[in-house]
């Protein structure tokens, strides 16, 4: 068997045991979301979005869903990621991966799929709930599918570091708690920040969830608040940033090896 | 023929400027059954650690089946399966999950995979607990699932690091069966213990180490050749004096019906018998104070200090 087979089967099974594990808790991995999501769209879509009215030209509940989706997509690719790899540190059942002829390239591409399968889950979950609210168009299908994507692959690689720094259960939910979250909540979900005074406006196009929801607001409605381009060429150049260094920190064994 | 490990001038120094191995040197060959014994904290599990790539050398060189552990990777690691000391597997999957998944990582195909964790769960006894979730398994058949897990890719090397601490005696001697039998077959497997009865029980060649060195390398009849004295224990019938005396021999009184004898090198134990009849004291049963390895263990590790 070449190197290259047994990476492959290497990958599938990393892929796999991933997949099996958030389905095996979906109590606490698909669930949640589609409970808070729901609450979202009943909360800030009917009751408040009714005495709101349009924004950027759409009714308030059509503008916030592709912000809604894309904040599930995000935070549960990165929670995949960082809860499943800190968890196999913290159980030490990382040895396992530690001690097979398994290349880096392999453990992350097969940790960052499981993340981007779970993001993507989520995804449609809390499209088809979007659904009983709201009549969901399809501007350009190629944008929703490419943001998406590239979206969760790079917060699973953000939700990978974050893991392998991580010592202690508080450490993988420091970020989503304290950076995460009030990035995506200032990052246009809930308003077009061609709402905000300009020096506001200017720091928010500091805020890179800003680029991913308005891509996919733009895939979703056709309305954008950024340029997509700008949107796509941020994403891949952070998903190589990012790619680069975990490939790096698990060559050196960061956090895995003595 | 290549041999199945091969260690030259390992060093490991640690962040905090512990030096947990100073150059040690080993050699074991294909098909050996090798014991590498030491104190706690002597530098073993670091040394295994190396070999399998949970622990950086900070120099030197090790090679598994003539497969460098740094520069090949992928070969080194396929021909090595580890037992470690720890338990380290998922304790919320299946017991067939975790031999499944880790022959996945060694590139099995479902197959051979399936057909492998089969034959090594039916194997250790753990074929019953195959749907079981690993935590709630016994401490022992934690064990042996870890066995199984290192044995699923079919290496040439096992590591065997502790692998019966905590595992009643009934168990240990049907592991020890079990490993004996795998040997047999050809696999090389280096084992590390606390339980000298065991080493000197399986094991062909011996190493010990203490304080990140090796003090010696050698065959176990070698080594046991070094024994000088040997201490039987006598229980009587009879209450015993507090003082005895027996020509030619170190006796000293236990308790009112346990006497410790030691035994020099070439001298006969039948003396001891025919003495104690002239003295009119029966002997009920014997048995050596503690394992002949064990005392050639104490003595080489107390020297050292």
């Amino acid at each position: 068997m070449t190197a290259l087979q047994v990476q492959w089967v290497a990958f599938k099974t990393i892929v796999v045991k991933e997949i099996r594990r958030f389905m095996r808790i979906w109590q606490q991995t698909l669930l949640p979301p589609a409970i808070t999501m729901t609450l979202y769209f009943i909360i800030f879509g009917n009751l408040i979005g009714s005495r709101i009215g349009d924004m950027d030209g759409v009714d308030y509940m059509t503008f916030i869903v592709p912000g809604l989706i894309m904040m599930s997509v995000i935070t549960n690719a990165y929670g995949n990621v960082a809860s499943s790899f800190f968890s196999n540190k913290f159980q030490r059942s990382i040895e396992e991966l530690m001690v097979a002829p398994v290349y880096p390239i392999t453990i992350l591409l097969g940790y960052v799929i499981g993340g981007v399968v779970r993001g993507v889950m989520v995804g449609l979950i809390v499209t088809l709930l979007s659904m009983y609210f709201t009549d969901l168009n399809v501007h350009h299908l190629g944008v929703i599918v490419a943001v998406v994507f590239m979206s969760a692959i790079l917060f699973s690689l953000g939700g990978f570091v974050n893991a392998v720094f991580a010592t202690k259960f508080d450490d993988i939910s420091i970020i989503p708690t304290f950076i995460i979250t009030p990035l995506t909540y200032l990052g246009g979900v809930f308003y077009s920040i061609s709402l905000l005074p300009d020096f506001w406006q200017g720091v928010s196009q500091l805020n890179p969830i800003l680029y991913m929801v308005n891509t996919f607001r733009y895939g979703v409605l056709g309305i954008s608040d950024i340029n997509i381009y700008l949107a796509f060429g941020m994403i891949t150049f952070f998903i190589f940033l990012l790619g680069g260094y975990s490939l790096w920190l698990l060559h050196r064994g960061t956090g895995m090896r003595s | 023929m290549v041999a199945a490990l091969e260690v030259e001038n390992l060093t490991k120094v640690y962040g905090n400027g512990f030096e947990a191995l100073k150059g040690i040197n080993l050699k074991v060959e294909q098909g050996d059954f090798f014991a590498l014994l030491g104190p706690n904290g002597a530098g073993k599990s670091t040394a295994l650690g190396i070999l399998c790539g949970l622990v950086q050398k900070s120099s030197g060189s090790a090679r598994i089946m003539g497969y460098d552990v740094n520069s090949d990777v992928f070969n080194a690691r396929r021909a090595l399966g580890v037992v470690p000391q720890e338990f380290n597997f998922n304790q919320f999957e299946k017991v067939q999950d975790i031999v499944m998944t880790q022959a996945g990582y060694f590139g099995l195909s479902q197959a051979k995979a399936a057909v492998n964790t089969e034959r090594l769960l039916k194997a250790l006894d753990l074929w019953e607990k195959r749907d079981s979730i690993s935590r709630m398994l016994s401490g022992g058949m934690k064990r042996r699932l870890m066995i199984a897990r290192a044995l699923v890719h079919e290496p040439k090397v096992l590591i065997l690091d502790e692998p019966t601490a905590g595992v009643d005696i009934e168990l240990r001697r049907s592991m020890w069966t079990f490993m004996q039998q795998l040997n047999k077959e050809g696999l090389t497997i280096i084992l590390t213990t606390h339980y000298l009865e065991e080493a000197e029980q399986l094991c062909r060649n011996i190493a010990v180490i203490n304080k990140g060195e090796i003090i010696i390398s050698t065959s176990k009849r070698a080594l046991l050749s070094q024994l000088t004295t040997e201490t039987f224990v006598f229980d009587v019938k009879s209450a015993l004096p507090e003082k005895l005396e027996i020509d030619n021999f170190e006796v000293k009184v236990v308790s009112e019906d346990s006497l410790e004898v030691t035994v020099e090198k070439g001298q006969s134990i039948n003396l001891i018998f025919t003495r104690l009849t002239e003295k009119g004291i029966d002997v009920r049963s014997m048995r050596t104070k503690s394992n002949r390895l064990e005392e050639l263990f104490v003595g080489l590790v107390q020297e050292k200090k």
